[in-house]
């Protein structure tokens, strides 16, 4: 019998997606990316059976894509000002207290360089829970301030009132190097968990500020014999989530923290 | 009933320049190209575009025809940075009004309703009113005394979108999973351009199939003043469930300079594009 290849790092990402969904219920999962649409499959498939998914178009969609319900744009943004999703954006910068940049980078007036555009950042972060999935954890991402405030953070939420942090909740940040959230006293960005193979040092070195690191920090858990059979067998059989995240070249030395 | 049957051009020739043009579809989907390729023939400009923005803001921004852009983002979809768009923006060639897709819509309903205004939960906290400083917040006059933004109507003079079917009165028909924000983009406008992929005598039935679901007829005539019969007229962006996006073609579009695009595709009318079109295609791109 061969052995089963070890679990590599754009899995313990995708455990680290599909975990941002545990708990969550009936709400729709919205995915942005390869590695969250695996992990919010996964969250489906396992503890999280009564998610909502889409098609990413307009059909609410079972796990075999058979539809169930219609969704179109306009009944998405019901959806978010409901308050029955939670969406995993990306980020082009993130900062500290979890203000998101999709817009452009450099001067809004005359960018350096435009992206996206704000999107629904601004409408997702006051009304549903935001998450943010980041497949290249380095310091021209998790920046110290971010050009374009899109999605905000809780130090902006704090500042713009009552109807700003009524429903604002930012559960947590996944990169390929950890988990993020903002479990401090000033709702600022600590590391919650490291993937294994990761160190501290090296999360500190890809970071642009100051982040809180608790004295003993945990690794990201494994998959489940189950959930791992699920990625690679059924989910991504295709092996999608090793282009996204690249397994790292074998460290020599200890794993250490 | 009147006959609102026009082409293109005739449809194009009642826009001026400095108008408020709002332009349907979502990204690269079902976008009233035909329209604006028409649009481009002509010489108006100075305008102000309000799109949930695709190639439609591409191609007029590369062309130098927009003076102010109201948007959320411009993006190909399967191309997710709209190449002409980041250059425009990147040397700074028109203003940008940058708001959230909630915050859009909400300016859409308030046109469409002839309110000044709605209110909606979006864009406080975040740099949506740094860079839009005319933005105004509101306070409910109810107990729970919130702040919303003040999101003001998105009212056009004119706008664009495409069906699948349409009648000759104006009523427009979505075959395709997803009526975006078309409806609501006409009933914003004072005017609206409606083209099609197939023009018909009737849309409904008075027994409905399944094709003529009545929740499919989705602009009625009472706001749309012309029709425009221009199969494949949404190409190279998708008219589900008509055709896919043409994503060869949307990928030369993405990485040919505009004046080379336009020379071989956009100098003559619409049959010579989608005749341009197909030549490109049988030379195996």
């Amino acid at each position: 019998m061969n052995p089963v290849p070890a679990i590599t790092r754009a899995e313990y990402c995708v455990i680290a997606c599909a975990e941002a969904w545990r708990d969550d219920g009936e709400v729709l999962a919205s995915p942005m990316g390869t590695i969250p649409s695996i992990g919010a499959r996964l969250a489906r498939r396992t503890f999280s059976p009564d998610l909502l998914m889409t098609d990413g178009e307009a059909l609410l969609v079972g796990l075999d894509g058979t539809p169930e319900g219609w969704l179109p744009y306009r009944r998405h943004l019901t959806a978010v000002t409901g308050g029955r999703r939670h969406v995993m954006m990306g980020a082009s910068q993130i900062d500290r207290f979890g203000n998101q940049n999709i817009s452009c980078v450099g001067d809004w007036a005359r960018p350096l360089r435009q992206l996206l555009g704000v999107r629904g950042a601004p409408v997702n972060t006051l009304n549903n829970p935001t998450s943010y999935w980041i497949p290249k954890h380095s310091r021209r991402v998790f920046v110290a301030r971010v050009d374009m405030v899109c999605g905000v953070g809780y130090d902006r939420a704090a500042a713009a009132g009552p109807s700003a942090t009524r429903f604002h909740r930012i559960p947590r940040v996944v990169s390929d190097l950890g988990v993020f959230d903002f479990a401090t006293l000033d709702r600022s960005m600590r590391l919650a968990s490291l993937h294994p193979g990761v160190t501290v040092e090296e999360v500190r070195e890809a970071t642009g500020f100051e982040l809180s690191v608790a004295a003993d920090v945990p690794y990201t858990r494994e998959p489940t014999p189950l959930e791992r059979e699920l990625i690679r067998t059924v989910i991504d059989p295709g092996g999608a989530r090793d282009r996204e995240v690249v397994d790292p070249a074998p460290r020599t030395g200890e794993a250490g923290r | 009933m009147s006959d609102k049957t026009m082409s293109a051009d005739e449809a194009v020739a009642r826009l001026e320049s400095g108008m408020t043009l709002g332009i349907g579809g979502w990204g690269s989907r079902r976008k009233p190209m035909a329209l604006v390729r028409a649009l481009l023939r002509t010489d108006v400009t100075d305008l102000t575009v309000v799109s949930y923005g695709g190639p439609d803001v591409g191609l007029l921004a590369a062309a130098g025809r927009i003076r102010e852009l109201v948007t959320a983002f411009t993006t190909l979809d399967s191309i997710p940075l709209e190449p002409h768009y980041r250059a425009a923006r990147e040397s700074g060639a028109f203003e940008l009004t940058e708001v959230d897709e909630a915050m859009f819509m909400w300016g859409l309903h308030a046109a469409a309703n002839r309110l000044p205004f709605l209110p909606v939960r979006a864009g406080i906290g975040s740099d949506v009113m740094r860079v839009n400083p005319g933005l105004r917040t509101v306070t409910s006059p109810y107990e729970d005394g919130e702040t919303f933004v003040a999101m003001p109507a998105l009212r056009l003079d004119a706008a664009l979108v495409h069906m699948n079917r349409a009648d000759r009165a104006g009523n427009g028909q979505y075959l395709g999973p997803d009526p975006y924000f078309d409806d609501l983009f006409c009933e914003a406008a004072d005017t609206a351009y409606v083209s099609c992929e197939q023009l018909v005598d009737h849309l409904g039935t008075a027994a409905p199939g399944k094709e003529a679901a009545p929740q499919t007829l989705l602009l009625n005539r009472s706001s749309v003043t012309g029709v425009v019969e221009a199969p494949n007229g949404a190409h190279f962006t998708s008219c589900a469930p008509d055709y896919v996006r043409d994503e060869p073609f949307q990928k030369l579009y993405a990485t040919t300079p505009y004046e080379r695009f336009a020379e071989r595709f956009l100098a003559g009318d619409e049959q010579a594009y989608q005749s341009a079109v197909r030549t490109w295609h049988k030379e195996g791109r």
